[in-house]
């Protein structure tokens, strides 16, 4: 299980590496083309100056960023037990070395998302839409997915390479922008001294075919980089719960859900269990999504033998009918090898009703509304602004102070 | 020169015998980092084990009035409680807690033919608060059984096993709940 967290970092790593060398080769044939002689070095400076940019923006604005746009409001153990306490337990089961603070987000989407950069900074954050609708099984999936992203640093991870593949697709931008408005001062005044008109027209080319495939092999690189980590965290979620069922579960209802996050864009896209972005009857598309298919996800976890990183992989491979596994070797000679799945929990879940009213409370309390239980059973909940000093009960017509 | 010719194979030989010594002090490091990392997955687990035998004096207070009829369930707790105080040594107390966890399961089970238990708030606070110490403790122990895993084979493997004797380092203890105990089904008598 500690392995599989250094294995990936190595393959990941190269695949980075690889969109990394792709901004520096994008940036010195920009350089060549547009400002000719020894342009190749200053484009490949402008490129990484343009990236090291980026990086900064994105390291100042810090964690926060994520729940601020999302609207999410940190709770404590009172608000929501159940909630705190499942995050507890999947802290202890990913060996985390701090619990991280929970964060619940008023919309009806069901979906959940992680961020931070060091597990001793995460935090994660579940719609209320989710809370209303899943048991506590597939609530510890689902939360037990979101701590595997963190103990895995793929928020680290993204950030890196939604960086660098940004930055490419900048640079392609540019330079096509360029060459339409007549760029290309190199072009014309090598041609006229007449040497080097050849090496001077392969690199024309090339730097068309780079500024036209480029942005697209890094935005692949980078959506196969991120559907990879989450078939890893299904897998840890899988292993971290001893119980694929619930997380298999929860995707399912989830998925079947009509609600879209409003919150979401692109940026953030790849932090959430689901992508929130596919739209609906599109089938979750093949290359050009930040997460697998659903109904691949959850047959997956469904034909798993028993709840190890082993089970996870000959499940996978059965499933997409392949040869090649998910998870790396060193990963699965370092796993327990008798991780067997544990049955469903039989314990008490409240009815989705009581759910659905706790996580209302919550938020009607966080927005200010006093709560006045009328002896009848209603239970009234006053506005902020109320400015009257009577509240009549509209089931027994009893007037209460407020 | 003649001297710095002959100094030559010197340097290579010191120079071997530092790398020899880093490479130790990597090995020593790694086997000190790892069994750091065991006594922190016991505490967790040990954290988590006291809670629940906090918890129970007041499950029992509240449970109380409701389960008169419900005597040997009752004290079935109170002792397997009683019995983790009385255990000495780390596989008494494993087996003391697991016994814990039996009875306490016996209890939920039961506590379902009283409607006006599952009525009371206090006692589904208290159930959640239970139930989520016991998942709580088993995360912790598999947990722990990994990093004790990670550590054993550190200590038995090549070339870890040299290092390991050299400076005492022993394996470590697995936490384990026999099957039984653990997939035991409650028997629940409604006559």
């Amino acid at each position: 299980m500690w392995e599989q967290i250094a294995a990936n970092r190595r393959k990941s790593a190269v695949l980075v590496f690889v969109m990394a060398l792709l901004l520096v080769v994008l940036g010195w044939f920009l350089g060549e083309y547009f400002i000719g002689e020894n342009g190749g070095v200053l484009g490949v400076a402008g490129a990484l100056a343009l990236w090291l940019i980026l990086t900064l923006v994105a390291w100042f604005q810090g964690d926060q960023i994520f729940l601020t746009m999302s609207g999410a409001r940190k709770i404590e153990k009172k608000d929501l037990p159940v909630l705190h306490n499942v995050v507890e337990e999947m802290t202890l089961a990913s060996g985390l070395p701090r619990m991280p603070d929970i964060y619940v987000i008023d919309d009806p989407a069901p979906n959940a998302f992680a961020t931070g950069r060091k597990p001793e900074t995460a935090a994660v954050a579940v719609t209320a839409g989710l809370l209303k609708i899943l048991d506590r099984d597939e609530l510890q999936g689902v939360i037990a997915h979101e701590m595997a992203h963190v103990r895995n640093r793929d928020v680290l991870l993204m950030l890196f390479a939604g960086i660098l593949a940004g930055a490419v697709v900048i640079l392609a931008e540019v330079g096509l922008r360029g060459m339409w408005f007549g760029g290309g001062r190199s072009r014309s005044r090598r041609s006229d001294s007449g040497d080097g008109g050849g090496a001077q027209a392969i690199i024309m080319i090339v730097a068309v075919v780079l500024m036209i495939l480029a942005p697209i092999l890094a935005q692949m690189i980078y959506l196969a980089v991120s559907r990879k980590r989450e078939y890893l965290a299904d897998a840890s979620a899988a292993a971290f719960t001893r119980y694929p069922e619930g997380l298999a579960s929860a995707l399912e209802k989830i998925s079947r859900a009509p609600d879209k996050l409003a919150s979401a864009n692109r940026a953030t896209a790849p932090m959430y269990i689901i992508n929130p972005l596919q739209r609906d009857g599109k089938m979750a598309a093949d290359g050009s999504s930040t997460h697998p298919p659903i109904a691949e996800r959850v047959r997956i976890l469904r034909s798993m033998g028993g709840s190890a990183f082993a089970d996870y992989d000959a499940s996978y491979r059965q499933v997409r009918g392949g040869k090649r596994g998910v998870i790396p070797k060193s990963a699965l000679t370092e796993d327990p090898p008798a991780a067997g799945a544990r049955s469903p929990r039989t314990e008490p879940t409240p009815s989705a009703r009581v759910r659905a009213r706790e996580v209302d409370n919550l938020f009607y309390n966080n927005a200010g509304y006093q709560r006045i239980e009328c002896p009848c059973g209603a239970i009234l909940k006053i506005p902020p602004g109320f400015t009257s000093t009577g509240a009549q009960c509209p089931h027994c017509n009893k007037v209460h102070t407020v | 020169m003649m001297m710095a010719a002959a100094l030559i194979p010197l340097f290579v030989l010191l120079g071997l015998a530092l790398v020899l010594v880093m490479w130790v002090v990597g090995i020593y490091n790694g086997l000190i980092r790892l069994r750091n990392q065991v006594k922190e997955a016991w505490a967790q687990v040990d954290v988590q084990l006291k809670r629940r035998f906090d918890l129970i004096p007041n499950l029992m207070e509240t449970v109380k009035g409701y389960m008169n009829h419900e005597r040997e369930t009752l004290e079935a707790v109170t002792q397997a409680r009683a019995a983790i105080s009385g255990a000495g040594t780390l596989p008494d107390r494993i087996q003391a807690e697991s016994g814990l966890t039996a009875a306490l399961g016996r209890l939920f089970a039961v506590s379902e033919a009283y409607p006006d238990l599952k009525a009371s708030t206090n006692f589904l606070a208290l159930q959640e608060e239970l139930t989520s110490t016991e998942n709580k403790i088993s995360f912790a122990r598999q947990f722990y059984n990994e990093t004790v895993m990670r550590m054993n084979n550190k200590v038995q493997m090549f070339p870890g096993n040299i290092i390991a004797g050299m400076f005492n380092f022993k394996e470590e203890t697995f936490f384990e709940v026999t099957e039984e105990e653990q997939r035991e089904a409650p028997k629940v008598d409604f006559s």
